[in-house]
């Protein structure tokens, strides 16, 4: 792998950002404007304390996924992937061009998205404020790299837009957003017990009830890390030299 | 050994469970011009892809510089342009050639110099999504130049272009073979095969002729390559 590569591939990708405008809008528009909507349908103390940090972790995860699965879905079906893979670029330096790319766009989100929510919607975060940005750089890179391996299994743009809600909402259905996980039947809280998205959630609500890193929190850091790394490796091994 | 750039042998591609190049022995010299002729879907960009160590192969050698095809030694030494012109369309042309630049450790400056190679100085800081379709081409031939790389193999360049830069597209890969580069180029048009040194012909996965265009015509008694090509499918038909 080489730096120089690898950085040069965070410029392509941030550059391809920013001349698409409308894109880096939505990127720190919608969620900002449904951290607003969220404040005020619920407009109840407290509830917003407990719901909004949520909101907060699962953005990151659900656009990059997105944004990931397009993008690289794009690379495969330009040809650019191709081309690379005849160039001196290194899988690895792909993958981290992408993760520093996308930790960047979404540590400006959080940082919009957080400071919303902090002043003007007042939302009370009893732990400290870095944890939340920590927890929301890993969902960021959670979603990114479950979102390369899935671009592997899509043929279509179409295909890859769908493949969202397929590997999202089932997550967070099981997270423990509506249903605490404790009272899902055995199976389900199986399940809900090896999704990623269950930690990411139980650590922004750890971290909106206690002060402090808790054991709990710093569990559920470790998990989200290690899934994140785990499906980087398994995107990794989409990216082939050599094709049929 | 070494005065050969490309050397193929009894080289075998399967794609979706079916045969497509069915062993193919060729070399390609040391900074020559090299065609690669046939129809469409005849194998051409298998083939290609195989020089530049991205297909799967079957069976047979690909050696190209004296590595194995798709060496990590040969990723600077190669250029490729395929036949989609494979650019990033959100970026400017020189943008796209700078990030290229970085990737293949290209000299300062060696954007600039393929952005006036291949005729782009006024559409540099367009967005590649703006450009024309000659002119696109052109963006991913202008990749596969970067960091002056002893063989390019550029499949159907010059589609979709007007004859002048063709024309003036031809003269800058004949100057290229002058400094010693190795070019094999794809095409299906009949008379650019005059413009190169050697040809192969193929056709359904199979080399009918490897030759020069002289020895092409004199060997079928024509004076059109075109002819030339037909006469060579209607031997082997008969063969057969």
């Amino acid at each position: 792998m080489s730096l120089t590569i690898t950085l040069a591939t965070t410029r392509r990708i941030l550059a391809q950002l920013r001349h698409d405008r409308r894109t880096l809008g939505m990127l720190i528009g919608v969620p900002s404007l449904l951290m607003v909507l969220l404040r005020y349908v619920l407009n109840q103390p407290g509830v917003f304390d407990r719901f909004g940090p949520i909101l907060l972790g699962v953005f990151p995860f659900i656009v990059m996924f997105i944004v990931t699965s397009v993008g690289t879905l794009r690379e495969r079906t330009s040809g650019t992937l191709e081309r690379l893979m005849t160039t001196p670029l290194g899988k690895l330096d792909l993958l981290l061009g992408y993760a520093l790319a996308f930790g960047i766009t979404a540590l400006v989100q959080a940082a919009v998205v957080g400071t919303i929510a902090l002043t003007w919607l007042g939302l009370d975060l009893q732990g400290p404020t870095w944890t939340l940005f920590l927890v929301t750089l890993l969902d960021a890179w959670l979603g990114m790299a479950l979102g390369l391996f899935a671009s592997a299994f899509a043929r279509t743009e179409f295909q890859a837009v769908q493949f969202m809600p397929a590997f999202a909402l089932p997550q967070l259905l099981l997270a423990g957003l509506f249903v605490p996980r404790e009272q899902m039947s055995t199976a389900l809280r199986w399940a809900a017990d090896v999704m990623p998205l269950s930690y990411a959630v139980e650590a922004m609500q750890e971290l909106t009830r206690h002060g402090g890193v808790t054991d709990t929190l710093a569990r559920d850091v470790a998990v989200i890390a290690g899934c994140a790394l785990l499906a980087l490796i398994l995107g990794a091994a989409t990216l082939r030299r050599r094709t049929a | 050994m070494m005065s050969y750039a490309v050397e193929t042998d009894g080289l075998r591609v399967v794609r979706g469970g079916r045969e497509v190049v069915h062993g193919f022995t060729f070399s390609v010299p040391r900074g020559s011009v090299v065609g690669l002729l046939g129809p469409s879907g005849c194998g051409k960009t298998t083939l290609m892809r195989a020089v530049v160590g991205v297909q799967i192969i079957a069976g047979g050698t690909v050696t190209v510089l004296g590595h194995p095809a798709g060496d990590r030694a040969l990723r600077r030494r190669v250029g490729y342009a395929t036949q989609n012109p494979a650019v990033y369309a959100d970026l400017s042309v020189r943008e796209n050639l700078r990030y290229f630049a970085s990737v293949l450790g290209a000299r300062r400056g060696d954007a600039e110099r393929v952005i006036d190679e291949v005729g782009l100085a006024d559409a540099r800081d367009q967005a590649a999504s703006s450009l024309s379709g000659g002119q696109l081409h052109r963006a991913s031939l202008a990749i596969a130049l970067l960091g002056e790389p002893e063989l390019l193999v550029l499949d159907e360049p010059t589609v979709g272009l007007d004859p002048v830069l063709r024309g003036e597209l031809w003269e800058l890969f004949n100057e290229l073979a002058g400094r010693g580069v190795t070019l094999l180029i794809s095409s299906h048009v009949m008379d650019e095969a005059a413009r190169c040194e050697r040809l192969l012909l193929m056709r359904e996965g199979r080399l009918l002729a490897d030759d020069t265009p002289d020895a092409l015509r004199a060997a079928t008694g024509t004076q059109d390559l075109e002819e030339a090509f037909l006469h060579v499918i209607q031997e082997q038909e008969a063969v057969a």
